[in-house]
């Protein structure tokens, strides 16, 4: 395999990540290829947070002494971070959620509780993770919508043939994907996608916990209407999150949760709110969350979004030929390294997932084996889990060598 | 305590993976008494076991299924050890194999516990222990069922 000059330092990057100089029980370095389901932070996140519960911790929006009013501006700061780094015309079209599925429940609520009647379509593809597909069949029994999903081709691609198709009856009023999938790396093509929605007259959402982390994201350029992230998946803290939707659709939108901080007038025969976003944000706030988020921004925006590409695409071709060219895996998703991300799922002939999950840990080797929260994608491929290792920018080629070390390891267990 | 990694030997005896590649006692049983399915909706494992029980007794036991090497070679001995024996027997086993998941040491030697005593290291690897005790988790159902 030829090696590319790399554009990012991985060792210069690894020491940034704390957790990455600890090592197994028995001694052994952490190679953490789990990043799909949670990244682990940079010192400078983690300090970020520390330096606010340390420096400015006080409820938000509300003292009038001067701690609380720092603690405003550090969360208020955040939120244009954020709108920012996603490329959002506004910040109050920002509004702070514990996560990507806490924001696409808040668009299914809100805004799919007020528009949504019998016989709308809510479209989805199989590929989507159960928080793009529950909240849906949630809101749409509550209303007499349906459902529809969109199938994938042999690649794990959406098919856009189908999408018109589906699109073609009328009903749709909401197309909700994912920007990127979780559970085979596919990144779909969301520009055109908003473009068809839009022609049809559907509003486009867009799960993003997997497409913030890797891509930049520019959401006026997408032309999507709504965009959910989760900052644990990103090199931020937990428990935070953002939803960005466009603001003529927001400021139609009733509130989420009812509580304090989201009200304009409370009276014992009713109450009236505030405007976007804090109409949305009932409740005191995960502040030193949003900070920690907006300090995960500034980290991934100093590396660099090409950089951060080029080597999770070195990373991706590298997997795909070393992963790939082992005996008995056959790796699921896109063969073309450019419509993928460094998610490999697979399956490995004659040993079940959790059994080579369980030797690839016993090898020093993080790994995640199940359904990966896609349920319906499992069936559409037609097995009942797969193994999944996820890298992030601070994984090597050396890494994946480890892996499929560790593959051999179970092939050989099992033969 | 050694908190070291156990060696994977501990886990993948030859007489499990002997069961899983070769299940005892795997199809459809006709006109089964007991029939329950179960699963594990987190790694999606699944069992269905089927029973004839007369007189108290597990006449014949049988299975389909999907998942991992433990939870298939679990329940494949589990079948292979109860067929013939009272419900109160093998209710006994199972509180028996449940000790054993715990890490119960006599219960590991107990020799009425036959090929099942080779999953007595899945007791070391505390997530894969609800994968062994899934077929067993499915007589207690079914023959609780029966009574």
């Amino acid at each position: 395999m030829n090696t590319v000059a790399p554009l990012i330092d991985t060792a210069a990057i690894r020491s940034e990540f704390p957790i990455l100089a600890t090592s197994t029980e028995d001694g052994r370095p952490l190679i953490y290829l789990d990043n799909a389901a949670t990244s682990q932070k940079p010192r400078a996140v983690i300090d970020a947070i520390r330096h606010y519960y340390e420096h400015d911790n006080a409820n938000v929006h509300r003292g009038l002494y001067d701690l609380s009013r720092r603690a405003t501006e550090a969360y208020e700061g955040a939120r244009d971070r954020i709108a920012r780094f996603i490329g959002a015309a506004f910040a109050d079209e920002v509004i702070w959620v514990r996560g990507a599925t806490e924001g696409i429940n808040l668009v299914a609520h809100s805004w799919g509780g007020a528009n949504l009647k019998r016989g709308d379509e809510i479209v989805l593809s199989v590929l989507e993770h159960h928080s793009n597909i529950v909240p849906w069949q949630l809101i749409a029994e509550r209303t007499g919508a349906v459902v529809r999903f969109v199938d994938i081709d042999e690649q794990g691609r959406i098919r856009l043939d189908e999408l018109r198709a589906v699109l073609a009856s009328g009903h749709a009023r909401i197309v909700a994907i994912g920007h990127v999938s979780n559970a085979i790396g596919t990144i779909h093509p969301v520009q055109e996608i908003a473009r068809l929605a839009h022609e049809a007259g559907a509003l486009l959402v867009v799960d993003g916990a997997q497409g913030a982390p890797h891509l930049k994201i520019d959401v006026q350029a997408l032309g999507c209407d709504f965009y959910a992230l989760s900052g644990h998946k990103m090199c931020g803290p937990m428990g935070i999150g953002a939803l960005w939707g466009r603001r003529e659709l927001l400021d139609a939108m009733p509130p989420y949760m009812g509580g304090g901080e989201m009200i304009d007038y409370v009276g014992t025969d009713g109450s009236t709110f505030k405007t976007s976003p804090h109409r949305f944000e009932a409740g005191t706030p995960n502040v030193g969350g949003a900070i920690g988020l907006a300090a995960a921004a500034d980290y991934l925006d100093g590396i660099g979004h090409d950089a951060l590409w080029s080597h999770e695409q070195e990373l991706t071709r590298y997997g795909l030929e070393v992963l790939g060219g082992t005996d008995g895996i056959t790796i699921f998703g896109p063969h073309d390294a450019a419509e993928r991300t460094a998610v490999f799922s697979f399956a490995l002939e004659g040993v079940h997932p959790h059994d080579v999950a369980t030797i690839v840990d016993v090898e020093g080797v993080a790994v995640r084996a199940g359904h990966h929260c896609c349920q319906p994608l499992m069936r559409r491929l037609g097995v009942p889990a797969t193994t999944r290792a996820s890298c992030y920018l601070y994984n090597t080629t050396t890494e994946i060598d480890a892996l499929a070390r560790a593959l051999e390891r179970a092939r050989a267990v099992f033969r | 305590m050694d908190r070291s990694t156990p060696p994977l030997n501990s886990l993948f005896q030859e007489l499990i993976l002997e069961h899983y590649k070769r299940p005892r006692n795997k199809g459809e049983l006709p006109d089964p008494d007991v029939s329950i399915h179960m699963k594990n909706p987190t790694c999606g494992d699944e069992v269905h076991l089927q029973m004839h029980v007369k007189d108290g007794v597990i006449a014949n036991a049988m299975f389909v299924g999907e998942g991992c090497s433990i939870s298939q070679a679990s329940i494949s001995m589990m079948t292979q050890l109860v067929k013939g024996k009272p419900v109160d027997e093998a209710l006994g086993l199972a509180a028996q194999f449940t000790r054993m998941m715990h890490g119960d040491a006599d219960a590991a030697r107990d020799k009425r516990m036959g090929d099942l005593r080779s999953l007595a290291g899945v007791a070391k690897f505390p997530v894969r222990v609800k994968c062994a005790l899934l077929g067993w988790n499915a007589l207690e159902e079914g023959v609780g069922k029966t009574g």
